[in-house]
Formats: structure tokens, C-alpha cells, sequence
């Protein structure tokens, strides 16, 4: 869609804030702990669905035609109004919901604890990251809405629900997001400030990879956590510059990513 | 009577109640309040800070607080209060005490949770000839880098905390051989560990540093630094996390084994037992920045604070609304002092004393509070050194118990008088 959506690092918050107390909510009623993962998953999009579609509908369809930089300032001002919300509906105090992240136990590598929850969050990226790409460039659907990426004006001339297309694939950009926070709800405390951190982070990842492609934001997130990870082990005091190096030396060599696409040009 | 003669009856009692109004709020004491009400701070520090003032000035007021605070509100004077938000920038800080102190005219100011806000206020308080008292800030530059007339400090430095820590896990684990560290990556995190790896140092000869960790604050995700503190294998881990970065310390370390691998002293951890409870592996050990909490004596104070304060909010008092109520009373001790000093006793018609001298009063003065004794022994009088207490984990009964808990006196975790906090930890903790 052309859009660096900073609204998505609230969406991650609403996730997390949704899924942490309604989870928090059905454990404490005595209900069987395995399903709390269903009701992670059902939280998150129940809460976010409402917000993803009045965004869209409501402020950002009327600023489709503008410059792609009043989108990105209007979604980081939705950014810090919906932080606000936040703290309006779940207040300042944090959430905790460990018994999802605990119940799975953990398994030894090299010696060392790892939690299988972690495992699976893995397994469960990996599903989402295939099912998108699946979606985009094997269904009818993602053909088209490539074609409305590429030129809205002749997509819709062709018969094309532009709108609708607009309107599903920003409710489902936020819903993963949503998806994001709740997935990561029971390994965290649940605080105000939760969704800045990982939108900083995430803008690294797919700056490095090339904004719009799925593969480079694939290879940007494993490039940020290992290069992290290897600091963080062998030289932890460069480990909050290490990520925003090598982003700059992806820049230096490749000015718009990794996995960049061709940009197709309008005669 | 006439409408017009009514009229001038009811203008003429407006304009006495205006004109008493002046002289009966002259007898109220008011006092400026900072904490953080918004922001991550708010949580765990700054509201049950503001709750804990809330509470000792109604009870002050009501004239119910255990003698000597049992004479109604300061001196028989009223406490009146404004309470400003501590989040924001160093700048908007000194903005708002300035607007508290030339604006609302308060009488004195008991506030600050950041060791930043400390360190940019105490100039303004001296410039400004405004009595303040610092709550809860840990650094202790405040008095060693600097010597002040109106600015104090009645709850002790970070390191107390840092070298009460040391003493704990080195009688805990007479064999330590190495240590590892995970703060956060600002004042707070990297004073902390740095004090805690020099009192270390001095403690243990050859003691290995295996790995100190510091990612950025609130950074939320900590996997990666329990990786490395895992396979570090070092026989203590030391954190000053707080707030939401502790309890995910715990909530993502306590599944992997971290707190079980290795003996793992949480310096700020007292927050987190009233929330994360039972979550909070055994065996780890937690402190409360001084005999605060769990750690607080059974005297008169704690029972009459610690009850109150629960029954009122529902939730136990942490260290940070022990240290609000501390520095009031103490505040209250010392006006009351200079009142006596200036004749006319201690009640509502007493003479007011100027910040002058209630900052006389409260030098070196030692007093009695809900974590015990308070010496504004160290920083020329005008900061506090008290006991502290670490204690190590045990579920009892599906209830969170601390066992093995382990006093230190003042005088072995805190520098005497006039050396700096780094030189007596290098020098080997010597008293003079």
C-alpha cells in the first residue's frame, strides 16, 4: 500500500494489552490453561478488528491521494493518540499472563534451558511469513492487489474494489501485528510503552531487508536477531549500536534494502 | 429589611470570610509533592509514593500518627499539598519547581524519584533558598560532588544498595568465584553494577567478571542476555532492573532455569513480590533499597504505616511509599524542632519557622520511622544512612516468603563522613 504504518506499533500494544487480560480473565475463572493460547490468539483480533477498520476507514482512506509522508506523520500522530487509549482502557498498571509461555516447558541445547513456547513462536512466524507469501503471488486476490499497489487509477478502471482492497489488507497488516503483541504478551510484563520499542525495531528490520518486500523483511528480522544475539554473547557493549551498523552499512551499499524491488515505471 | 440593606449584609459577611480566608490559610504548612504519576516510573514507585504521602498527611492532619508525630499536621499547622507529575524531561522538572516554589508559594518540597531530577534540582533548591527533600533518588553524587544549605536526603544511596548486595551473596556463596551482571543501560544500571563489581572485587580477590549485560532500558525482551548469563555460568548475577523490565527478567528467566543456574540478587526486586508473587522463583534473592517492606522493623511506626496504608489502598506499602513516609515525618520532626528552638511551642498559634531553620534542624539530626532509624549522619548532615537487609526466596504454602534474611548496619554499607562512596569501596570499606 505505500505506507509506513507507525499505527502498527499500537496495534502490537493492543494485541498485547487485549490478550494478556482476557487470557489473565480465563485463568482466573479456573478455565483449562491449554486453551489460553486460543484465547491469545481470539483477544487479539476481537479487540484490534474495530480499530483497524475505523483507521482505515475513517482518517486514512481520505489521505490516500496525499504525499506518502503525510500518511507516515498522520499514522505516527495515531501512534501516540492510540498509546494514550491504551492507557485509558487498561489504565498504567502492568499485565502479566506467564502460565502460556511456562505451560509448555523448555528443552536443553548446548546445555541451556530454552522454552518451548520460543520454539514455537518460530514455527508460528514461519507459517504466517509462507501463508502471506502464499497469499500475494498464488491466489487471485494477492495478484490483484499487487495490481492495486501498482496503480490504483487503472485497478479500479479494470473493475477493481479498490476500497475493499485498501480496507483488507490494512485490517490485516494490523491484525498480525495484533497477533505479534499477543504472542509475545505472556513472555513480557504488559506496560505502557510496550509498541515504540518493537516499531523502532521493526523499521530497522525492514529498512535493512527493502521496504515492501516480503522475503528482505524475512532476512532483515534474522539479520537484527543474530547480529544482536552474537553481540549480546561476545562484545554486549556495542549491542544497541550493532543493529542501527549494520543497517547503515545495508544503506551505504544498497540505498533501498537488501531485497529492493524494480521499480516499474508509469509511461 | 429592605432588598438593598440585605444586599449589603450578605456583600459585607463576603468581604469579612475574604478577608479571613488570608490569615487561616496562613496557618496551613504547604508542601510541594514529586513523583512520577505518569510514565513507567508511576507504577511502581511514583503512586504508591504519592499514595504513601496521601496517607501520613491525613493522618498528621487527624493528629493520628504514633508520637512524636501525633501533634496535628506540622507544628498544629495543617498540611496542604500540591503534587506535581515527575515525568518529562530534567528541563520540565526544574520548570515545575520553580513554578512551585515562585508560583503556588509552597512552604517546601519532598519529591523526586530519578537520580537525573535529583542532580538538576539541588542547584535550583539552593538558588531558590527552597528546603527540599530528596525521597528516594539513589545517586550519590548529590552530596559528594557538591555541599548544600537547603537541599537533604532522608533515605540512603544506591550504595548501600550496591554494597549490602556484595556483603549478601559473598556470605551466601563463601566460595564465589565469579559474578555476571544484567542492568539497564543508564545512571541507574550502570552505578549500580559498577559499585556492586568494585565492592565485589574487594571482597573476593581473582574474582572473574564473567559477563555484564546492559541492554537498553524498557528494552522488554531479554532472551538473548539470559543465553549469555546462562552460559556464562557464573556462580552470582546481579540486576538492578525495576519496574516492567524486572518482572519480565523474572517471567522469562524463571521458566530457562536462570535464577536456579546461578544465585541470582535482584536489588530492587521488593516491587515485584507484591505483584509477581509465587512467579518468582525460589532461591532468589531480593532487596528493597534498604529495611523497607518485608525488611521493616516491628516498631510503632511500621505497624501504624504498613496497616493504614494497606487498608486504605488495598495493596501493601512498597520501599518507595516507606521512603515518602519517612522523609514527611522526618521534615515534620525538624520543623517542630525549630519551632520549640524559636519558643511558643508546638501548636497552631506557634511562630513559623523559615527554611533556614527547619534545614538547621534536620542536620545531623537522627529520628524513627516505619524502616527504623534514619542518621542524617553523611553529606554534612544532610543525608540519611540506615540499615539494610537482603533475604532469599521461598515458597511457603503457595505464598512467597523471604528466608535467610541478612542485616547490615548502617555503618557497614554506607561511607563515613566526608569520602566519596567509589574511593571507600576501593579502600576496602574502612571507617575512620
Amino acid at each position: 500500500m505505500k505506507i509506513v504504518n507507525v499505527t502498527h506499533g499500537s496495534f502490537y500494544a493492543i494485541g498485547a494489552y487485549a490478550a494478556a487480560s482476557m487470557t489473565a480473565a480465563w485463568l482466573a475463572h479456573g478455565y483449562p490453561p491449554m486453551l489460553s493460547y486460543a484465547v491469545l490468539v481470539v483477544a487479539a483480533i476481537v479487540v484490534a478488528a474495530p480499530f483497524a477498520i475505523l483507521i482505515e476507514r475513517v482518517i486514512l482512506r481520505p489521505l490516500y491521494s496525499r504525499d506518502e509522508v503525510v500518511i507516515l506523520l498522520v499514522t505516527y500522530a495515531l501512534f501516540l493518540i492510540l498509546e494514550d487509549v491504551v492507557k485509558l482502557i487498561w489504565g498504567v498498571n502492568p499485565y502479566f499472563i506467564a502460565e502460556p509461555y511456562a505451560l509448555l516447558g523448555s528443552f536443553q541445547v548446548a546445555g541451556m534451558a530454552y522454552p518451548t513456547y520460543n520454539l514455537i513462536l518460530v514455527a508460528v512466524a514461519l507459517f504466517f511469513g509462507g501463508g502471506l507469501a502464499w497469499l500475494l503471488h498464488s491466489t487471485r486476490a494477492g495478484k490483484l492487489l499487487l495490481a492495486v499497489i501498482h496503480d490504483p487509477e487503472v485497478s479500479r478502471a479494470m473493475g477493481v474494489n479498490v476500497g475493499r482492497y485498501y480496507l483488507a489488507t490494512f485490517a490485516l497488516g494490523s491484525l498480525l501485528a495484533a497477533l505479534a503483541g499477543a504472542f509475545t504478551a505472556p513472555t513480557v510484563s504488559v506496560v505502557p510503552g510496550l509498541g515504540v520499542e518493537v516499531i523502532v525495531l521493526s523499521f530497522a528490520v525492514v529498512v535493512i531487508g527493502g521496504l515492501g518486500s516480503l522475503p528482505g523483511a524475512a532476512v532483515g528480522a534474522v539479520m537484527v536477531g543474530l547480529v544482536r544475539s552474537l553481540s549480546v554473547h561476545y562484545m554486549p557493549q556495542v549491542e544497541l549500536f550493532v543493529i542501527y551498523f549494520v543497517m547503515a552499512v545495508v544503506l551505504a551499499l544498497r540505498p533501498r534494502g537488501l531485497f529492493s524491488l524494480a521499480e516499474p515505471r508509469k509511461i | 429589611m429592605s432588598f438593598g440593606n440585605r444586599l449589603a449584609v450578605v456583600a459585607l459577611t463576603a468581604l469579612a470570610a475574604a478577608a479571613a480566608a488570608p490569615s487561616a490559610l496562613a496557618q496551613n504548612v504547604k508542601i510541594g509533592i514529586v513523583a512520577f504519576i505518569s510514565g513507567p516510573a508511576a507504577a511502581p514507585f511514583g503512586v504508591p509514593a504519592k499514595n504513601a504521602a496521601d496517607f501520613v498527611i491525613d493522618e498528621l492532619n487527624a493528629g493520628r500518627g504514633p508520637a512524636p508525630y501525633d501533634k496535628k499536621g506540622f507544628g498544629g499547622a495543617t498540611i496542604e499539598t500540591v503534587v506535581v507529575d515527575e515525568a518529562g524531561s530534567t528541563t520540565t522538572q526544574v520548570t515545575e519547581f520553580r513554578n512551585l516554589v515562585q508560583r503556588h508559594n509552597v512552604d517546601l518540597v519532598i519529591g523526586y524519584i530519578s537520580s537525573g531530577n535529583c542532580l538538576a534540582i539541588a542547584p535550583v533548591a539552593e538558588e531558590l533558598k527552597k528546603f527540599t527533600n530528596f525521597f528516594d533518588c539513589g545517586t550519590p553524587r548529590i552530596f559528594e560532588d557538591a555541599a548544600y544549605k537547603y537541599v537533604f536526603r532522608t533515605s540512603p544511596t544506591a550504595t548501600m544498595d550496591s554494597v549490602g548486595a556484595a556483603l549478601y551473596v559473598r556470605d551466601a556463596r563463601p566460595n564465589i568465584k565469579s559474578i555476571a551482571g544484567l542492568n539497564q543501560n543508564y545512571a541507574w544500571g550502570q552505578d549500580s553494577w559498577g559499585d556492586f563489581e568494585l565492592a565485589m572485587k574487594v571482597l573476593v580477590p581473582n574474582l572473574e567478571v564473567k559477563t555484564s549485560q546492559m541492554p537498553k532500558l524498557f528494552a522488554g525482551q531479554y532472551n538473548a542476555e539470559i543465553s549469555a548469563l546462562l552460559g556464562a555460568k557464573a556462580d552470582v548475577i546481579h540486576s538492578s532492573f525495576w519496574d516492567g523490565d524486572l518482572e519480565a527478567l523474572i517471567l522469562q528467566g524463571g521458566p530457562r532455569g536462570l535464577m536456579k543456574s546461578s544465585l541470582t540478587i535482584l536489588t530492587t526486586g521488593e516491587t515485584a513480590m507484591h505483584k509477581l508473587g509465587a512467579q518468582i522463583p525460589d532461591g532468589t534473592v531480593l532487596g528493597a533499597r534498604g529495611p523497607f517492606g518485608p525488611f521493616a522493623p516491628d516498631n510503632a511506626y511500621n505497624k501504624w504505616f504498613a496497616a493504614g496504608f494497606e487498608k486504605r489502598f488495598n495493596a501493601p506499602a512498597n520501599y518507595a511509599s516507606y521512603q515518602m513516609a519517612q522523609a514527611i515525618l522526618g521534615v515534620k520532626l525538624a520543623w517542630e524542632k525549630a519551632q520549640a528552638a524559636m519558643g511558643g511551642g508546638t501548636t497552631a498559634g506557634g511562630k513559623r519557622p523559615t527554611n533556614e531553620q527547619v534545614a538547621a534542624a534536620l542536620e545531623n539530626m537522627t529520628f524513627e520511622g516505619p524502616g527504623g532509624t534514619v542518621r542524617m549522619a553523611i553529606g554534612k548532615g544532610h543525608q540519611a544512612i540506615m540499615e539494610t537487609a537482603y533475604g532469599t526466596t521461598r515458597l511457603a504454602n503457595g505464598k512467597l516468603t523471604l528466608v535467610n534474611v541478612k542485616r547490615y548496619p548502617a555503618e557497614k554499607v554506607n561511607p563515613p563522613e566526608g569520602v566519596k562512596s567509589a574511593d571507600w569501596i576501593k579502600n576496602g570499606f574502612k571507617q575512620n
